[in-house]
């Protein structure tokens, strides 16, 4: 009884933290501007099946392709088993689901488990393996150092011990070994127990199914803390990712408008705004801090979980250039992160810190690297797109600031008077014919 | 001596009163460059020898505004784009076909919400249509069983999914294709895109054209083609960094056709 109240105010308590943190998450993420993703909904719906259910993107590199798909199945199959851990714990039972199917369907499905929770056992020692040992270029990254590094060992570590007490709890319950059903890898762990008395067993399996179970319930809370919030980012951000080809840029809009009235020889450049007109000017073009981000690109930088393929794959970055993609998405989360919490302290209204993207964690000399390829998008494996946060933020630099590398201020003044961007006038655009 | 390079401008068509058949888009590099200005020339070979009844725009033509929006300037590219849409929809143009993946890009993605829709096509696209449809021979066998590598350009390969076409043309001209451990989706850049070709690279400890030439040499072959004239120059200066220019030679896709039907 006292076991069951326990558990409930501390799977309560667990679900009402892990809500206020999806709440900030949405908060933070509609701090963006809008953006029109309503079109393409079967392609879209599409892309989510294929490329985050189906982890198509993953297999490109084989190895950590096919580790991951068994941590991913894992993590999910094993999720049913939480049911029945849950259920036990409000109740107070003990394998409640054991008498309604039966000994051997339960066995069937524990088995099941239990073969997944040792191969994910593994599948993440490697992971640390390749982090910690092998020490894969990019992992290493300078973006790497400190806590994204702490994070990825941390989210591993949690793995590894969440596995092994699953096993062990298993492993420890006498009844569960008498059956001979579904302990296909416990029954392995079983006989280390032997010796012991059957009161310090039963602690063993008490302490590994409580721990257990509250080790899944701060994970859970960890994730928004985490990279690891991919999991679940991964579904809406494959949803509404990029369906136009990747060479296509946005037109800005205002752009547009005001383009159109330059070149519209009737329009009145003094006139007033018609009557319920409601375009406004746009505080500014492109992007110099997250709030002129559209929200698409801030859930991109929340659904990152920097495993570095798009950084690996860049030009600039194997040229040992400043730029990181993956650091793009990494500033754009954090500095994202430092407003929601201004925000949070000044009761909802966010309070100017003298701080930006652009400068404070963007440097110009990372965006002006960009060779706007495509590899990057082309590599992730959740379609995050740090192409557009690049292009938005060169639009600030060119259009707000001017603040364009010499060359290309010259390039664009030719493009202006003479249509090219060389200095060659342009009656001369077919003496090629005849050269 | 070689016959001369028929081009007729949108406005020659006009005056007759008739339409051409498609539009050769130019483009900057194709009218300025010396290199690119080659591709122009072997392209309008083999659309005179294919008898292919197309305009160029002349001295109508400007920039398509592609490189200053990849640079930021959205206004100037908007301007451009607006410019050329009144002047190609003034003239009808339905189809357009270009030897600049960017402006190909730009024309097809980037022109249409703008109020310019037209059927864009890549060079390489339209010579194998005219292969395909026997409107071009190859009598020649300049290519035959030579080992080239085929650069994609991300404008062409990753923006637009055109892989195929390329290669098609090159097979059908008997040469002997070779890839590059990275090539299609996952091709290395050549280290001209997003205006970068008219700027010098930020500091790092290699040239990504020095990278990607590496990348081709290492299939040792005769010949590394491509589509694009800013590839082209990435990667010649590619080979002279690495000292290969008296065995190796970058070409165009066209000028490789235009020498294997004897142009």
């Amino acid at each position: 009884m006292l076991s069951s109240i326990v558990f409930i105010v501390l799977f309560l308590a667990a679900v009402g933290f892990f809500t206020r943190n999806v709440r900030r998450l949405v908060r933070n993420i509609k701090l963006g501007r809008d953006v029109k993703v309503d079109d393409n909904k079967p392609q879209r719906m599409q892309n989510m099946l294929r490329i985050a259910l189906g982890q198509s993107k993953m297999t490109v590199r084989p190895v950590a392709g096919l580790l991951h798909i068994v941590v991913y199945v894992g993590f999910i199959i094993i999720n049913i088993e939480m049911l029945e851990i849950v259920l036990d714990g409000i109740m107070g039972t003990h394998r409640l689901f054991l008498d309604f199917i039966g000994p051997s369907v339960y066995g069937v499905l524990i088995g099941a488990f239990e073969i997944l929770a040792l191969l994910v056992l593994v599948s993440v020692i490697v992971f640390w393996v390749r982090r910690n040992i092998i020490r894969l270029q990019r992992f290493i990254k300078p973006e790497m150092k400190g806590w994204p590094k702490n994070d990825g060992n941390l989210i591993l570590y949690f793995e590894m011990v969440l596995m092994s007490l699953f096993l062990i709890m298993n492993a420890t319950d006498p009844a569960f070994q008498a059956l001979e059903s579904g302990n296909v890898v416990s029954g392995f762990i079983a006989p280390l127990f032997n010796g012991m008395e059957a009161g310090t067993v039963h602690l063993i399996e008490r302490s590994a199914w409580w721990l257990h179970i509250v080790g899944i319930l701060i994970f859970l809370n960890y994730l928004y803390y985490s990279k690891h919030l991919h999991i679940i980012l991964a579904f809406p951000n494959t949803y509404y990712g990029k369906v136009s080809p990747k060479g296509q840029l946005d037109n800005l809009d205002a752009v547009t408008n005001e383009v159109k009235m330059m070149m519209d020889p009737d329009a009145d450049p003094y006139a007033m705004p018609e009557e319920g007109d409601t375009a406004e000017e746009p505080a500014k073009f492109g992007a110099s801090d997250v709030m002129d981000l559209n929200w698409v690109q801030l859930l991109n930088a929340y659904t990152c979980t920097e495993c570095g393929r798009c950084t690996s794959e860049c030009p600039a970055n194997q040229t040992g250039k400043k730029l990181s993609p993956r650091k793009i998405m990494m500033d754009t989360r954090d500095r994202l992160e430092e407003v929601g919490r201004n925000i949070d302290a000044n009761k909802g209204e966010f309070k100017p810190d003298d701080k930006q993207l652009l400068g404070d964690y963007i440097t110009h000399e990372e965006l002006w690297a960009c060779t706007t390829c495509n590899a990057c998008t082309q590599a992730c494996p959740v379609s995050i797109d740090p192409l557009s946060i690049i292009v938005e933020m060169r639009r600030y630099l060119v259009m707000e600031e001017s603040a364009a590398p010499t060359e290309l201020n010259n390039m664009m003044s030719n493009i202006e008077n003479n249509g090219a961007p060389w200095p060659y006038n342009q009656m001369d655009r077919l003496n090629w014919v005849n050269e | 001596m070689e016959t001369a390079l028929k081009v007729k401008t949108m406005a020659d068509f006009m005056a007759a009163g008739t339409q051409p058949e498609i539009l050769f888009w130019v483009g900057s590099a194709g009218s300025f460059d010396d290199r690119a200005k080659k591709i122009s020339k072997a392209f309008v070979k083999i659309l005179n020898k294919a008898e292919v009844d197309f305009a160029v725009l002349g001295t109508e033509e400007s920039s398509t505004g592609d490189v200053a929006k990849r640079a930021g300037n959205e206004f100037l590219f908007q301007m451009q784009a607006m410019m050329n849409i009144e002047l190609l929809n003034g003239y009808e143009v339905k189809r357009i076909v270009t030897c600049d993946p960017h402006s190909y890009n730009t024309l097809k993605n980037e022109y249409p919400s703008l109020g310019g829709n037209y059927e864009v096509v890549h060079h390489t696209e339209f010579i194998k249509e005219l292969l395909d449809k026997g409107r071009l021979q190859l009598e020649g066998s300049a290519l035959a069983g030579k080992r080239i590598t085929f650069h994609d350009p991300c404008y062409l390969g990753r923006a637009n999914s055109v892989y195929d076409a390329p290669r098609e043309v090159l097979s059908k001209a008997k040469a002997k294709l070779v890839e590059m451990k990275r090539h299609k989706q996952t091709a290395l850049c050549c280290g001209a895109g997003g205006a970068q070709m008219f700027k010098e690279p930020e500091k790092g400890d290699m040239d990504v054209n020095v990278l990607r030439t590496q990348d081709a040499l290492a299939t040792n072959p005769e010949i590394i083609a491509t589509g694009c004239p800013y590839c082209n120059t990435m990667m010649t200066d590619g080979i002279k960094a690495h000292e290969k220019e008296a065995s190796v030679s970058v070409w165009d896709v066209a000028e490789l056709i235009a020498q294997a039907a004897a142009l």
